[in-house]
C-alpha cells in the first residue's frame, strides 16, 4: 500500500472510530444505528489489524468502564449524602403541600438546630464535663451544697420547678463552679475555659450567620435574572420523570400546582391597577394604630416590673404573683402578632411585603420587652451587689466565731478546728446564679406557652370545627372560624427571640444550651405534625423571597443585642466573692491577665501589654474602618457592572426576538440609523415564497406511512444541525420546475419526487 | 405471543405504561407514542431500548430536547400550539387550575418562549428555551 493509501485509510478508520464514539448521540432510530455501528465496527476490525493498532478498542472499554463507575461512585456519594440530612423528607412533604414560605421555616429550624447543637457541645465539653469529671463533687464545699435553711424543700416538686433547691446548686447554673486555676490531673484550667467558651459562643455564631447571609446573597441576586422562562421552565422541567411512588406523585402534583399557583399571583400583582390615595390613609392609619399598641405594650411592662420588684420584697406569693412578669410578656408576645395581622389588612400589600412590614412590628415588640425585661433584671443585680457586701462581712465575723467557740468549748488551742460544714456557712446572694434562674425561667415559660398555643390555637380549634360543623347553623368551616393557617412571621420571629435570651442567659447558666437544644429538637416534630394535621395552606399562596437574608439579618441584630449585656457585665460588674469559677476576683476578666502572667512565657506578657496601648489600638481602628469602606465601595462597583450586562442581556434578547419577527427594530437608535440608511434594513428579506410555506410539508403526513421512506424524513428533519438559523431565506422559490438535480436535500422533504 | 414462530413482536401501549418506572408519570401514554413507529405506542425491543436510552442520564441534551418536543406535542403538528400546552399543564395540575389560571399560564408561556412570532412554539424555540433550563437533564430522566 502506498503512503497516500494508507493515509487515507487510517483517516476514514479514524472517522469510524469516532461514529463508534458517539453513535449513542445520534437521533436515529435503532434499527439504523446498529446496522451503522456492525459496519463501522467491522471496518475498523478489518483494516485497524493492518495498521498495526489493535489495542484501541480494548482500552477504549475499559475507559468507558471505568467512567461509568466512577459516575455511578459519585451518585451514590451524592444520594448518601443527602440522605444524611436529617428531616429532608419531612420537609419535602410540608414543602408540597403549603409551599415554599411555610417550609422555609422549618429549614430555618433546622439550621437553628445545627448551630444550637455545636454550641452545646461547645459547653458541655470544655465546661461541664471539666467540671463534673475532674471537679470537686457535691457537697465538698459550700457553693456546691444546698443551704442547711433550704434543705428540708430542696426536692420538692414546686421549688424544683422554680429552679431553686438542687437544681440551683447543680451544674446547670454559674454558682456551682469552682474558682481553682486549674483541677484534676490534667491541669485543665477551668475558669480561663469557661470565659473562653462565653466568648467563642459569641464569636462561633456571629461566624456561621455571616457566612450563611454571604452565601444566600450569591444565590439570591435579585429578582431580575429569574424573570426569563418561568412560566415555561415550570411548565416542561417541574415533572420529575424519577417519581414511582404513587403517594410521591400526589406530592409533587399537589407542589406543581402550588407552584404554579405562586407564579400567578406574582404575575398578578404585576399588573393590579392602584388608586393610590385610598391607599395611602390606609397605610398612614394602619401605622397610626399599630405604633400605639406598641406603646400600649411597652407601658404595660414597665408597670408589671414595677409591681414584680414590690413584690420582691414580700414572701407570701401565690403562683401567678411569682411568674407574672414571664406570663405577660408570653402573653403579649401570643395577643399582639394576631392584632397587628388584623390591622395590617388595612394596608393591601403584596403578601410579601406584608409579610416583611409584620415581621419588623413583631421585632418591635420582642426587642421592647426584652429590653425591658433586661431593665428590671439589672435593677436586681444591683440591689444583690449591695447585699453582697453586707453578707461578705457577716460570713467572716461567723467564721471567727465558730473557731473561738470551737477552742473554747475543747479547751485546745493547739488543734486546728475541722472547717465548717459547707450547708451552715453564710451563702452571698450570687447574683450570677439569679440571673441564669431567670433566663432558664422565661425560656421555659416561653416554651410552655408556644406548645399551649398550637395545642389550644391549632388543634383544639380543628377538632372543633370539624366535629361541630355537623350541628351548627353556618359553616365552620368556611366562614368564621375555619382551620387556622400557620403563622410563618409569629413562629420566625419567636425562634429567633428564643435564640437571643439564649445568648443572653448561657454565660450564666451553662446548661440553657442543652434545654435549648432538646427544645429545637421535639419542636421540630410536634410543629410538622400540627401544621400537616391542622392547619390549611394560605389562600394566597407566595414564594418565598430567595434569599433568606432577611431572617439572618433578624438573628444578626439579635446577635449584637445579646451581646452587649453579656459584655457590660463581664467588663464592668465584679463578680461574687463565693460562688462561680471567677471568685475572689476584681473582674472577671481578670483570669486572662492571671493565665497571661503565669502560664505564657514571658516575651508574651510584655506583647500583650505592647498590644493593649492606646496609642496602637485607634489606629488599628482607624485602619478597620478605612478597610470596610473600600470593601462598601468595591462591592457597589460589582453590583452596577452587573445590573449593566443584565441589562445589556435583556436588549440583545429583544433585538434577536424583534429580529426574528421581522419587526421594525425597537431600539431608537438603531432606529435612526435605518432612517439615515434605508436600504439597509436590519430585517432579513421576506422571502417571496412566504404564501407557498403553508402548503409545504411542515405538516408532516400525519397518517403514517409504513415502511422506511417516512421515517427517514423525519430522522433528517429532526437530526438537521441548525433547526432555526438564518437558512430559511437561502430555499429557492419553489417545489415545483425542480431538476432531478435538485439535492437530495430538498427532494425528500416532500415524498413527491418533482417531475 | 409466539416468539419462536413471530420472533418481531411488538408489546401494545396497555402494557407497557403499567411499568413502575412509567406508572405514576402523567405524560406516559404520550412518551410511549413518541418513541413507536406506528405512532400508537406499540413497541418493538429496539423501540423499547431506544427509549429508556434517550431517558437514561447519558443521552446528550439535544437529543433528549428532540424527544421532549414530541411527547408534549400532543396533536403531532410539530409545533407546541395553546392546545397541546393545555394539556400538559392539566396532566401536570391534574386540572386543579381554574381555566382562567391556565389561559394565563399557557399565554405567558407562548409569550416567553415564542421567538417567531407564530403563536406556537416550533422545535427551534423550544430548544432555545430548554437549553437553559437548569433542571431539564435532572428530572427528564428514568433509571431503569
Amino acid at each position: 500500500m502506498s503512503e497516500g493509501e494508507m493515509a487515507r485509510l487510517m483517516e476514514e478508520v479514524e472517522e469510524k472510530k469516532k461514529l463508534i464514539g458517539t453513535i449513542r448521540n445520534k437521533p436515529w432510530r435503532m434499527k439504523r444505528r446498529l446496522v451503522q455501528l456492525r459496519e463501522a465496527q467491522q471496518f475498523v476490525d478489518k483494516f485497524e489489524g493492518a495498521l498495526g493498532k489493535g489495542k484501541g478498542r480494548k482500552w477504549y472499554a475499559y475507559k468507558v468502564m471505568m467512567t461509568k463507575k466512577w459516575i455511578k461512585f459519585q451518585r451514590d456519594f451524592e444520594n448518601f449524602r443527602t440522605a444524611c440530612i436529617p428531616w429532608e423528607r419531612k420537609i419535602k412533604e410540608v414543602e408540597s403541600h403549603f409551599g415554599s414560605s411555610v417550609a422555609s421555616y422549618f429549614i430555618f429550624l433546622r439550621w437553628m438546630y445545627g448551630m444550637n447543637l455545636v454550641l452545646f457541645g461547645f459547653t458541655f465539653g470544655l465546661v461541664v464535663i471539666p467540671e463534673v469529671l475532674m471537679g470537686l463533687p457535691y457537697g465538698s464545699i459550700p457553693r456546691k451544697t444546698v443551704p442547711r435553711a433550704e434543705q428540708p424543700t430542696a426536692q420538692d416538686y414546686s421549688v424544683l420547678m422554680d429552679f431553686n433547691g438542687y437544681c440551683k446548686y447543680s451544674v446547670l447554673f454559674y454558682g456551682y463552679y469552682n474558682n481553682q486555676r486549674t483541677i484534676g490531673v490534667l491541669k485543665f484550667r477551668l475558669p480561663l475555659s469557661y470565659l473562653m467558651v462565653g466568648i467563642g459562643t459569641f464569636g462561633y455564631s456571629l461566624m456561621v450567620v455571616i457566612r450563611t447571609m454571604a452565601k444566600n446573597a450569591d444565590v439570591g441576586g435579585g429578582d431580575g435574572g429569574e424573570g426569563e422562562f418561568t412560566f415555561a421552565w415550570k411548565m416542561f422541567t417541574s415533572w420529575d420523570y424519577l417519581i414511582g411512588n404513587s403517594e410521591t406523585a400526589d406530592n409533587k402534583f399537589a407542589s406543581i400546582t402550588t407552584s404554579f399557583k405562586e407564579s400567578i399571583v406574582d404575575e398578578q400583582e404585576n399588573q393590579k391597577d392602584e388608586n393610590i390615595h385610598l391607599r395611602r390613609f390606609l397605610r398612614v392609619l394602619a401605622n397610626f394604630l399599630i405604633t400605639c399598641s406598641l406603646g400600649g405594650s411597652g407601658y404595660l411592662i414597665y408597670f408589671v416590673v414595677k409591681r414584680s420588684q414590690d413584690f420582691a420584697s414580700r414572701d407570701d406569693l401565690s403562683w401567678y404573683e411569682k411568674n407574672e412578669l414571664e406570663l405577660i410578656m408570653s402573653l403579649l408576645g401570643l395577643v399582639c402578632p394576631p392584632l397587628f395581622e388584623t390591622i395590617a389588612e388595612l394596608e393591601d400589600y403584596h403578601p410579601r411585603i406584608a409579610l416583611k412590614w409584620q415581621l419588623g412590628r413583631i421585632f418591635a415588640l420582642f426587642l421592647g420587652n426584652l429590653y425591658t425585661f433586661l431593665f428590671a433584671l439589672f435593677d436586681e443585680v444591683n440591689t444583690k451587689l449591695e447585699e453582697e457586701q453586707a453578707i461578705q462581712n457577716a460570713s467572716i465575723w461567723a467564721m471567727k466565731e465558730y473557731y473561738a467557740n470551737y477552742t473554747r468549748l475543747l479547751n485546745d488551742s493547739e488543734s486546728t478546728p475541722p472547717p465548717m460544714d459547707p450547708s451552715d456557712v453564710i451563702r452571698g446572694p450570687c447574683w450570677e446564679t439569679a440571673v441564669g434562674i431567670e433566663f432558664v425561667k422565661l425560656t421555659v415559660s416561653d416554651i410552655q406557652v408556644t406548645y399551649l398555643t398550637i395545642l389550644i390555637g391549632d388543634f383544639a380549634r380543628a377538632v372543633i370545627v370539624r366535629f361541630l360543623n355537623y350541628c351548627w347553623c353556618w359553616d365552620l368551616e368556611a366562614g368564621f372560624p375555619s382551620y387556622g393557617e400557620f403563622d410563618i412571621s409569629g413562629n420566625v420571629l419567636g425562634l429567633v427571640f428564643n435564640q437571643g435570651m439564649i445568648w443572653m442567659g448561657a454565660f450564666y447558666a451553662p446548661g440553657l444550651v442543652g434545654i435549648n437544644v432538646l427544645r429545637l429538637l421535639s419542636s421540630m416534630y410536634y410543629q410538622c405534625w400540627a401544621v400537616m394535621a391542622t392547619n390549611v395552606p394560605h389562600e394566597r399562596v407566595f414564594k418565598a423571597s430567595k434569599s433568606n437574608n432577611f431572617y439572618m439579618g433578624l438573628l444578626l441584630l439579635i446577635l449584637f443585642l445579646s451581646l452587649l449585656p453579656v459584655v457590660y457585665t463581664i467588663m464592668t460588674l465584679p463578680p461574687s466573692f463565693d460562688c462561680g469559677p471567677f471568685s475572689g476576683k476584681v473582674k472577671m476578666f481578670d483570669v486572662i491577665m492571671e493565665t497571661i502572667d503565669l502560664d505564657l512565657p514571658a516575651f508574651m506578657g510584655t506583647l500583650f501589654s505592647y498590644a493593649a496601648n492606646p496609642g496602637l489600638i485607634i489606629p488599628a481602628v482607624l485602619l478597620m474602618v478605612l478597610a470596610i469602606y473600600y470593601l462598601n465601595s468595591v462591592s457597589e462597583a460589582y453590583k452596577n457592572s452587573n445590573l449593566e450586562l443584565k441589562k445589556k442581556m435583556q436588549m440583545a434578547r429583544d433585538e434577536e426576538k424583534n429580529r426574528r419577527n421581522n419587526m421594525d427594530s425597537t431600539n431608537q437608535v438603531m432606529k435612526d440609523l435605518e432612517d439615515l440608511m434605508p436600504n439597509q434594513s436590519l430585517a432579513p428579506p421576506a422571502p417571496p415564497p412566504e404564501p407557498e410555506k403553508t402548503p409545504e410539508p411542515e405538516t408532516k403526513p400525519v397518517k403514517t406511512k409504513p415502511g422506511k421512506g417516512v421515517n427517514l424524513q423525519k430522522d433528517v428533519a429532526l437530526a438537521s444541525p441548525n433547526p432555526g438559523a438564518q437558512r430559511p431565506v437561502s430555499r429557492p422559490p419553489g417545489p415545483r420546475g425542480q431538476g432531478p438535480g435538485a439535492g437530495p436535500g430538498r427532494g425528500r422533504g416532500r415524498g413527491v419526487p418533482p417531475r | 405471543m409466539d416468539y419462536t414462530n413471530d420472533p418481531e413482536c411488538k408489546l401494545p401501549l396497555a402494557l407497557i405504561v403499567n411499568m413502575p418506572e412509567l406508572n405514576e408519570n402523567p405524560f406516559r401514554s404520550r412518551i410511549v407514542e413518541s418513541f413507536s413507529e406506528d405512532g400508537m405506542g406499540n413497541l418493538s425491543f429496539n423501540e423499547f431500548v431506544d427509549m429508556f436510552s434517550v431517558l437514561s442520564e447519558m443521552a446528550p441534551r439535544e437529543l433528549k430536547a428532540i424527544y421532549a418536543f414530541k411527547i408534549y406535542d400532543f396533536n403531532v403538528d410539530n409545533y407546541l400550539c395553546k392546545e397541546d400546552l393545555e394539556k400538559t399543564l392539566n396532566k401536570l395540575t391534574k386540572e386543579e387550575l381554574t381555566p382562567e389560571e391556565v389561559e394565563l399560564v399557557c399565554e405567558k408561556t407562548i409569550e416567553e418562549a415564542d421567538l417567531d412570532g407564530d403563536h406556537k412554539l416550533s422545535f427551534a424555540d423550544f430548544e432555545n428555551m430548554i437549553s437553559r433550563a437548569p433542571d431539564f437533564l435532572s428530572t427528564f430522566h428514568i433509571r431503569i
